[in-house]
């Protein structure tokens, strides 16, 4: 869509993109290209003499075992964020749309989660789940489960797994809550008067008139828990016991700032930017979809 | 509701009321260690009934920031860090991205689409991915612990500059046409017609933007060393860095309400332009 009614003007258009496009020059392409160009470097820990050494850091990276269990543990903690928090938030939606007296009192509950950063979240859950102390896992004791994420690998990926969805929760309902009530009614009614009771109704009419909204909360989530996360694992676990919990961002700064080993890390970043990449485009396709079904 | 189901109702709100019991349990576990004495607040299990520290804890966390293992400035101070930044990011990311849109949307001149194409691309460079290089460019500039530091970087959006450019596409071309007959000039169109129009829109951004700018944690991590430049995620975990033994967790747990009262007031405040906002600029 373009505009008839237009402004001339020689400089006043630059002048208007200049504060856009300076923060962006700065911020964001000289230090992309900064990454891209230290990822085929070499430097000493003082930073102080480089050598080129062509593609020997993602070489490197793709033969470290560490690096690839951090791809694991990644695709693991983003599969079970994704699946049980959507999973979660659509059963609440689905029971939200139903009713209408009070929809809008528990709407206003579920959605505040979203104003808690992250890292409020993560040392909240840290609290609760605390092995000595915490609420959690004092009940899981008493049933018979010894709570300790920080000996037991599989109990700290649990515990991000929770913060990280109890977080998310509010953004994926809203979302569901926004799409059940754009499916028409009648299309709804009509099934009903077929006679098709309301599970029947949701698999068969709900779910896949809901499948673009889901598929787009696939892709904002996986971006999440790859992306908004750290700071809940930089407030719990710390990637550990061991690495176990070290996903790809937290690796990169882990690696980069505590490490000093600034090749890898930006190798790193160059690969995470390859993963956004592709996953905006993904979304962009969805959104193309979406606008020819309008 | 399609047909009557009294039991199907009665199961939504319960199902409801359960879910909305597990997004407030940790709230509440918090704020009732946060009027705890530390003993109470250190018991395994924590009583689940509020202690009589609430004025106590909550003033001295504000005063004086009250750790006595960890120095941490206080909550007061670090509050109004937080408060600042994300004042800067909000307002900053509205301001250059409506200025950047009316330019794309309104004027055809030469690079147009080269400046749009930049803008978007931000949109695949997280500050995640590019930490370490544009931390270099922060501290080249002399930025390290600067409210500018802290929200310079922050401040591009190409979403914000997206739904800017999407709205002033809706908005008729008799209104522009009218302004140049009247003999109006762009920047008067723009503040006389545009900006009234967007207001809803800046409204909608600034309540998702502002919530933002407050629970940043990576980049702060990074710009802020001295103690006066913390906001308050960072101050909630320099409290806990001290190992378990040390941690006095009902002055954190107090933290941590002070720190989610802010955002959390702003989203249900605003509750109507803020899933306004958020909708409009995910889609």
């Amino acid at each position: 869509m373009e505009k008839r009614a237009r402004f001339k003007s020689a400089w006043l258009p630059y002048a208007l993109v200049t504060p856009q496009i300076l923060v962006t020059l700065l911020f964001f392409f000289w230090p992309a290209a900064q990454a891209l160009y230290q990822s085929v470097l070499i430097q000493d820990s003082f930073g102080t003499t480089s050598q080129f050494v062509w593609f020997d850091n993602f070489r490197d990276l793709f033969n470290d075992a560490n690096y690839l269990e951090s791809f694991k543990t990644t695709a693991m903690f983003s599969i079970m964020v994704a699946f049980f928090g959507l999973s979660l938030s659509l059963i609440l939606a689905v029971f939200a749309d139903r009713i209408i007296k009070g929809a809008s009192v528990y709407k206003t509950f579920l959605i505040w989660p979203y104003a808690v950063s992250p890292v409020v979240v993560g040392v909240l859950w840290l609290f609760l789940m605390n092995p000595t102390l915490g609420v959690i896992a004092h009940a899981l004791r008493n049933i018979g489960v010894e709570w300790n994420n920080l000996l037991n690998g599989t109990h700290a990926m649990i515990l991000i797994v929770m913060a990280a969805i109890w977080k998310q929760i509010s953004y994926n309902f809203l979302f569901f809550l926004a799409g059940l009530q754009a499916i028409p009614k009648s299309l709804i009614e009509a099934a009903a008067i077929d006679g098709a009771g309301p599970v029947r109704r949701f698999f068969t009419i709900v779910f896949p008139l809901l499948s673009p909204t889901t598929f787009f909360l696939l892709v904002i989530n996986i971006v999440y828990s790859f992306f908004d996360t750290f700071a809940i694992i930089e407030a719990t676990t710390h990637g550990g016991p061991g690495k176990e919990t070290e996903i790809l961002v937290y690796k990169v700064f882990q690696d980069g700032f505590r490490g000093g080993d600034l090749g890898s890390s930006a190798a790193q970043s160059v690969v995470l930017m390859v993963i956004v990449i592709t996953l905006t485009v993904l979304q962009f396709k969805y959104v193309e979809r979406k606008v020819q079904y309008s | 509701m399609i047909e009557r189901r009294p039991i199907l109702d009665l199961i939504s709100h319960l199902m409801l009321i359960l879910g909305v019991a597990i997004v407030a349990f940790p709230i509440y576990v918090a704020f009732v260690a946060s009027t705890q004495t530390p003993e109470q607040a250190a018991l395994a299990p924590i009583s689940l009934i509020p202690g009589d520290q609430f004025f106590q804890n909550y003033a001295s966390v504000i005063v004086s920031g009250a750790s006595g293992n960890v120095s941490v400035p206080p909550v007061a101070r670090m509050m109004w860090v937080s408060l600042v930044s994300a004042l800067i990011i909000a307002i900053g990311k509205i301001t250059i991205s409506m200025l950047s849109a009316f330019a794309i949307v309104y004027f055809r001149f030469p690079g147009r689409s080269l400046f749009f194409w930049m803008i978007f691309v931000t949109l695949m460079l997280p500050v995640e991915v590019r930490i370490t290089p544009t931390y270099q460019v922060i501290s080249d500039f002399g930025m390290l612990n600067s409210y500018a530091g802290l929200t310079i970087p922050l401040i591009a959006s190409a979403t914000a500059t997206f739904l800017f450019r999407q709205f002033f596409l809706t908005v008729p071309d008799e209104l522009a046409e009218a302004a140049r007959i009247d003999g109006a000039g762009p920047m008067r169109f723009f503040k006389d017609v545009l900006w009234p129009l967007s207001r809803t829109n800046v409204i909608a951004l600034f309540v998702i933007m502002f919530i933002y700018g407050w629970n940043q944690y990576l980049w702060p991590l990074l710009v802020s060393t001295e103690q006066s430049m913390y906001p308050i995620g960072i101050g909630i975990k320099t409290m806990i860095a001290g190992g378990d033994a040390a941690i006095e967790w009902n002055m954190v747990m107090a933290t941590l309400i002070l720190a989610m009262l802010p955002p959390g007031l702003v989203v249900v405040v605003m509750q109507k332009w803020f899933v306004k906002g958020l909708v409009d600029s995910e889609k």
